[in-house]
């Protein structure tokens, strides 16, 4: 065994100074209480066959419980736990960890525990290797004539490479484009609209039920949908499903709250945004779009739980902190003839994250609350 | 297999394998004969693995790993990647007649209407994060302990693809239940997306298949958790563990073991009992856990719903820190020209993570560059003996863990009654203090971690006991530590600058300086900076001799009532009395 | 089906403040002015409680224990800086003010947005007394019955429609603050919304209608009385429903589940690769060789 590095690539010759200590070798080796004591050996092979005993039993605990424990509407418990999980779980672990933990320590205990040196190899291949590898590469080189031939050579990377285009072109139809999709025929498509429409009601979500103004005290905030949502039959709206409904309520979604009319900051243009203190604003946040509702009545604050941005509902949705960049988009509200609370139009801007393009179609007056 | 178990000898234990030619033997006979695994096997067999702690801590990941195909196979078997809205039927009551998604349905129906089907879903998921957790801690052992340094670097960058893959495949698996935590994750996810520059909004429709949310999503990323993503981190993998094997595993240094060997115990037996019943022990951990502690109970989340949120709205702990630095980020954004720049979502999320991991992958890669070490290290080293390697890891890890910290501000918030604005402020000053603080402490830390070692190897150790000379005078008492420690604390490199023209080519002329040369040097300088090396055989002569002289003064105590030998750990006790004879 | 009512009683109990010496004062003072009352009350007053002598003890009450924030006619008193010292209770009705001091809530250690719930201080009867002064100050809600809260009036197949229900409405219009298990959440500047868990349904019902401190309120225009008491109906269903996936550790979310794999999974899971690498027992006998 060699005790110094002193291998071609381990460098020793940068070495300033010879090693003040030269390498003692292995240590003797000492035995263990097993390799000595046929009776400690033989207590060793009792615990650890107990173990592997231990863990049949677990298993057949683990089928009394799959059997016996119920699950469905009406678990059964321990501790107030599911009892099958907890069963399954508690049997299932415990023979496997009993099975780990005999096979350890049958090699901790009865295994061989002589340490055995190897050599290691550098990781390079041996001259005379790399010598013939380079030959066979050449030989080949030369009998394909790919060097001769650079026509060939050339030709065939260029088409290999031009395969990559059906792989991308292929891909094209994942999904229509920004542009196809606004002028798909679903109701507020495009990332540029909504499902509001100008007189649209306001209504409870979940539940659907119209927001007549006057039923809403101050302090009052009601997660909003707009109609289209919850169509009733004398609406004449179309029921909305699937990707439709999802898309639809992923935008239109909003918060109605009700304030003092005097503590209302109404932005440029705005004045008749708000019905008697009752304003309404997008849900949907303008950093990634979390719907946010955690609104403080006191201060007027809505608070984003997923980043912590926070608006202002009094002051046309300004951010006060937190990562967003831009005011919550506003709904204009209206009273209807019978009381309750209807769009006075769509949004006046894209809801939702900033993306590329935003600024480019914008229809509105996207960004004044902001100074 | 019994081939070769002529060589099972020096196994104290009876051989569990058959020695005359029995049915085991004509098995092994009949698949020699075609696959010729007497020879494949031959070195393998009985290979070679060092023991110690910090090497099983990649066997964790491993085992999880297969934790993880196990169970998942399990679920798909009852789990539809469906997006369809279906009214809910099933058993759990506080759900039924609701509308979900299919994908929903069927993971509730996992969970209730399948026994063993939490259990399973559990597993899946605490293995999951112990798979990602596990990959983590054994990327820190191999940086630290300096295991990524030639010949390993690719297997460094393989480890490092792992765990970003590994990364994916959690977001990817998280967000299939399509209940409400993980549609508000892809909603966000949707978010970043459209803050790209340019392809933005294309990105999110070519995924989406048109507007957020769809109906293509679960579909699509169901295909990437079962197949896609498992079929290359299987390859990865595999490539992992073949370099591992070709490589040899590094050891620590120490008496008998150097560059050019590898010493501990065989393959066969012992590392087969070991590594496989490690296997069974990680699988019932996570059998344990699964069974006792919830994780994800999306039927209290309930259906996704793109209007609905829950406070404590959080990704799984390994996306949480870029989470962290989206939620620090000041909220810049700036338009120019019709075209909206979403600083405050595309560099956090977008450009942080990616930045963050090609520093990870070029580590190695730097530190080579920097000190010009192109030697093959089979050796690790002590994380006090490369003190700038170590704090830089530190400082990354600073850096990790402030943003980690500001991807929980909410629950710190409710759990430490303190304020999130408070925390977020504290948190944006931090992550640019706090790195440089740590990376300053670990590294003045290390060197004197190193100072210490010096001066037990030249003054030995301090025994406790505390002599006065005639003079009055006190000094507590040092006696030299054993042959084998001190060898082992002098088994390792001496620092080499580089500086330029060192590096010579084959043919002995110096390489052309590069541009770089200068701000190499320097690197290469500040690098080795104040680290202690080893001392000369000449100094440790000196010191050796002087502590002679030393201990002659103090001759008389030896042997004699309480000389501080006894019991000081260094030597065994048995057959030494307290009063000496 | 026992839905409602089966925590009544077991609140609070052992939840101490965090101002605790403040509120010792408070406390103090509170009771020194109660203990005059109760002494100069006639004792056959209190036998006859008819309303104008308990709207009476009320205000004796009132002015005692609230009046220094919220004014001697609870009309509020303003800080120079135009801030709310106590905000007016003209019109908050008797449900506000048994919320408010039945949870604890009231009287504060100190004025602030956030008004943790502590040691209740007041008798019921002292609170009844109290909320029937307030409500003489304008008109307000009133203190719920338990059959507006209650779903036991209903067969099991109606309970277990509210109850799905409520959970959405849970979901629609609580879980935002409250976490997806009423576990409580954190709001902007050091605010938090409490825990709904284990709280009386009657509390939960008055504090959705009124709207305490900075919660926005859900007043019957808003939501109606039925989706109120559905809501009641799903948290108690949470509070009763068995933990089918085990321990919920605190019902967090994923930084809980995140922290718990780091120390339980891999705390453990290094513990025994340590095992699995520690040398064992050594003997200093050697081997006889056979």
């Amino acid at each position: 065994m060699s005790k110094e590095p002193t291998g071609p690539d381990t460098g020793s010759d940068n070495l300033p100074a010879e090693e003040p200590i030269p390498n003692p070798g292995l240590p003797s080796h000492t035995w263990r209480p097993t390799d000595i004591d046929e009776a400690a050996a033989r207590r060793a092979e009792r615990q650890i066959a107990s173990m592997y005993l231990l863990s049949m039993l677990c298993v057949l605990g683990f089928v009394v419980t799959y059997f016996v424990a119920d699950v469905g509407d009406n678990w059964d418990t321990i501790l107030g736990l599911g009892a099958s999980t907890v069963g399954l779980g508690v049997f299932l672990g415990l023979a496997l960890l009993l099975i780990g933990a005999a096979t350890i320590q049958w090699a901790r205990k009865l295994m061989s525990d002589v340490e055995m040196v190897e050599m290691r190899h550098p990781a390079r291949s041996s001259d005379e290797d790399r010598e013939a590898t380079l030959q066979a590469l050449s030989s080949g080189a030369e009998d394909s004539g790919i060097a001769r031939r650079p026509l060939i050579r050339n030709t065939l990377l260029a088409s290999v490479g031009m395969l990559g285009v059906p792989a991308v072109v292929l891909l094209r139809d994942l999904g229509p484009t920004p542009g196809q999709a606004a002028e798909a025929d679903y109701p507020g498509a495009g990332l540029e609209k909504t499902v509001w429409t100008p007189g649209m009601r306001v209504v409870r979500d979940v539940v659907g039920t119209p927001i007549r103004a006057s039923d809403l005290e101050i302090g009052d905030l009601v997660n909003a949908q707009p109609e289209a949502i919850f169509p009733s039959e004398e609406s004449g709206l179309p029921e909305l499903h699937g990707a439709e409904l999802l898309i639809a309520k992923s935008k239109a979604a909003v918060i109605v709250v009700r304030m003092e009319p005097e503590t209302i900051i109404p932005g440029e243009g705005r004045d008749n945004w708000s019905v008697d203190g009752i304003v309404c604003y997008s849900k949907i946040c303008t950093h990634v779009g979390c719907p946010i509702s955690l609104y403080e009545r006191t201060t007027h604050h809505l608070l984003c739980p997923c980043h912590q941005s926070t608006f202002d509902l009094s002051d046309s949705g300004r951010v006060v902190f937190g990562p967003a960049g831009r005011h919550l988009p506003q709904l204009p509200l209206a009273v209807d003839e019978e009381g309750f609370l209807v769009a006075q139009s769509d949004f006046t801007e894209p809801v939702g994250p900033t993306y590329w393009e935003r600024d480019h179609k914008d229809i509105g007056d996207q960004g004044e609350a902001d100074l | 297999m019994s081939i070769d178990t002529s060589k099972v000898a020096t196994s104290n234990s009876s051989a569990a394998t058959a020695k005359k030619p029995g049915k085991a033997g004509a098995v092994a006979n009949w698949a020699d004969e075609r696959l010729g695994l007497g020879t494949a096997m031959k070195k393998n067999l009985r290979k070679v693995f060092p023991d110690h702690w910090s090497f099983m801590l990649g066997e964790i990941a491993l085992w999880s790993f297969v934790v993880l195909l196990l169970t998942g196979v399990f679920l798909t078997l009852w789990y539809h990647p469906s997006m369809a809205e279906v009214v809910y039927e099933g058993s759990y009551d506080p759900l039924r007649g609701v509308l979900m998604s299919d994908a929903m349905a069927s993971t509730l129906h996992i969970s209730f209407d399948v026994r063993g089907g939490v259990l399973m879903r559990q597993m899946h998921h605490w293995a999951a994060m112990i798979f990602i957790a596990s990959m983590m801690v054994h990327l820190l052992r191999v940086y630290f302990t300096g295991a990524y340094r030639k010949p390993r670097e690719l297997n460094w960058v393989i480890g490092c693809l792992l765990l970003l893959l590994g990364t994916l495949e959690g977001f990817t698996g998280y967000s299939l239940p399509d209940d409400l935590l993980s549609g508000t994750g892809i909603r966000a996810a949707d978010g970043f997306m459209k803050s790209i520059p340019v392809v933005g909004t294309y990105l999110s429709f070519f995924l989406f298949g048109g507007e957020f949310p769809g109906d293509q999503i679960i579909p699509r990323l169901y295909m990437i958790h079962v197949l896609l993503i498992p079929g290359i981190l299987l390859a990865l993998i595999a490539a992992h563990m073949l370099l591992l094997v070709y490589h040899k595993h590094t050891q620590w240094p120490g008496p008998g073991r150097t560059e050019e060997n590898v010493v501990g115990f065989p393959m066969l037996p012992v590392y087969a009992a070991k590594a496989g019943g490690f296997f069974f022990i990680v699988f019932g951990v996570t059998a344990i856990m699964g069974g006792l502690l919830s994780i994800n109970p999306i039927w209290k989340y309930g259906p996704y719903d793109p209007t609905k949120v829950t406070a404590g709205s959080q990704p799984d702990w390994y996306m949480g820190w870029p989470d962290g630095a989206l939620r620090i980020m000041p909220g810049w954004e700036f338009h120019l020209g019709g075209y909206s720049f979403a600083l405050n979502v595309f560099l956090p999320i977008i450009v942080l993570p990616g930045l963050m991991f090609t520093i990870l992958l070029l580590l190695p890669f730097i530190e080579s560059w920097i000190t010009g070490d192109k030697r093959e290290h089979h050796l690790l080293e002590r994380p006090r003996n490369a003190p700038t390697r170590t704090a830089l890891m530190v400082s990354l890890m600073t850096f990790y863990g402030l943003m980690w910290a500001a991807g929980g501000n909410d629950i710190i918030a409710i759990t430490l009654n303190s304020d999130i604005n408070q925390i977020t402020y504290f948190i944006r000053v931090a992550v640019f203090v706090g790195p440089a603080i740590a990376f300053w402490v670990t590294r003045r830390w290390c060197i004197s971690l190193q100072r210490h070692d010096e001066a037990k190897l030249l003054h030995g150790y301090e025994t406790g006991v505390i002599m006065r000379s005639p003079e009055g005078g006190y000094s507590e008492r040092h006696l030299p530590i054993s042959e084998n420690a001190a060898y082992t604390l002098t088994a390792r490199d001496r620092d080499v600058v580089w500086t330029p023209g060192s590096e010579t080519d084959e043919s002995g002329v110096a390489a052309p300086g590069g541009r770089l040369d200068g701000l190499r040097a320097k690197l290469s300088t500040l690098w080795f900076a104040d680290n202690v090396q080893k001392p000369t055989a000449q100094e440790l002569e000196e010191a050796r001799h002087h502590a002679e002289h030393e201990h002659a003064l103090t001759a008389a105590l030896d042997g004699v009532a309480a000389d501080g030998h006894q019991f000081d750990g260094h030597h065994a006790v048995e057959g030494e009395s307290l009063r000496g004879s | 089906m026992r839905i409602l009512n089966s925590t009544a009683g077991r609140l609070s109990r052992h939840r101490r403040g965090r101002l605790a010496g403040a509120l010792l004062l408070l406390v103090g003072l509170v009771a020194a002015g109660g203990l005059y009352t109760a002494v100069m009350t006639p004792a056959s007053a209190e036998k006859t409680q008819d309303l104008a002598s308990q709207v009476e003890e009320g205000r004796k009450l009132f002015l005692v224990g609230c009046s220094t924030c919220h004014g001697t006619n609870g009309e509020g008193i303003l800080t120079d800086r135009g801030n709310n010292l106590g905000p007016s209770l003209v019109g908050v009705g008797a449900a506000a003010v048994d919320f408010q001091v039945s949870t604890g809530r009231m009287p504060m250690a100190q004025p602030g947005a956030q008004a943790p719930r502590k040691d209740v201080v007041y008798s019921e009867e002292e609170t009844a007394a109290l909320a029937a002064y307030v409500a003489t100050l304008g008109p307000g809600p009133a203190i719920p019955d338990e059959s507006d809260y209650s779903i036991e009036g209903l067969d099991s197949e109606a309970q277990e429609a509210a109850i799905v229900r409520g959970g959405q409405l849970f979901l629609t219009n609580c879980t935002a603050c409250h976490n997806f298990e009423g576990s409580g959440g954190a709001m902007p500047n050091g605010g938090y919304a409490p825990t709904v868990r284990g709280v009386d349904a009657k509390y939960i019902y008055e504090a959705l209608l009124t709207g305490p401190q900075n919660m926005p309120s859900f007043s019957n225009g808003n939501l109606t009385p039925d989706q109120k008491r559905d809501i009641i109906a799903y948290i108690n269903s949470l509070n009763e429903s068995a933990g089918v996936g085990g321990f919920g550790m605190g019902s967090l979310g994923p930084v809980a589940e995140g922290l718990f794999a780091w120390i339980v999974g891999i705390g453990a899971l290094v513990g025994f690769a340590v095992w699995i690498a520690a040398h064992t027992t050594r003997s200093n006998k050697k081997k006889v060789e056979a």
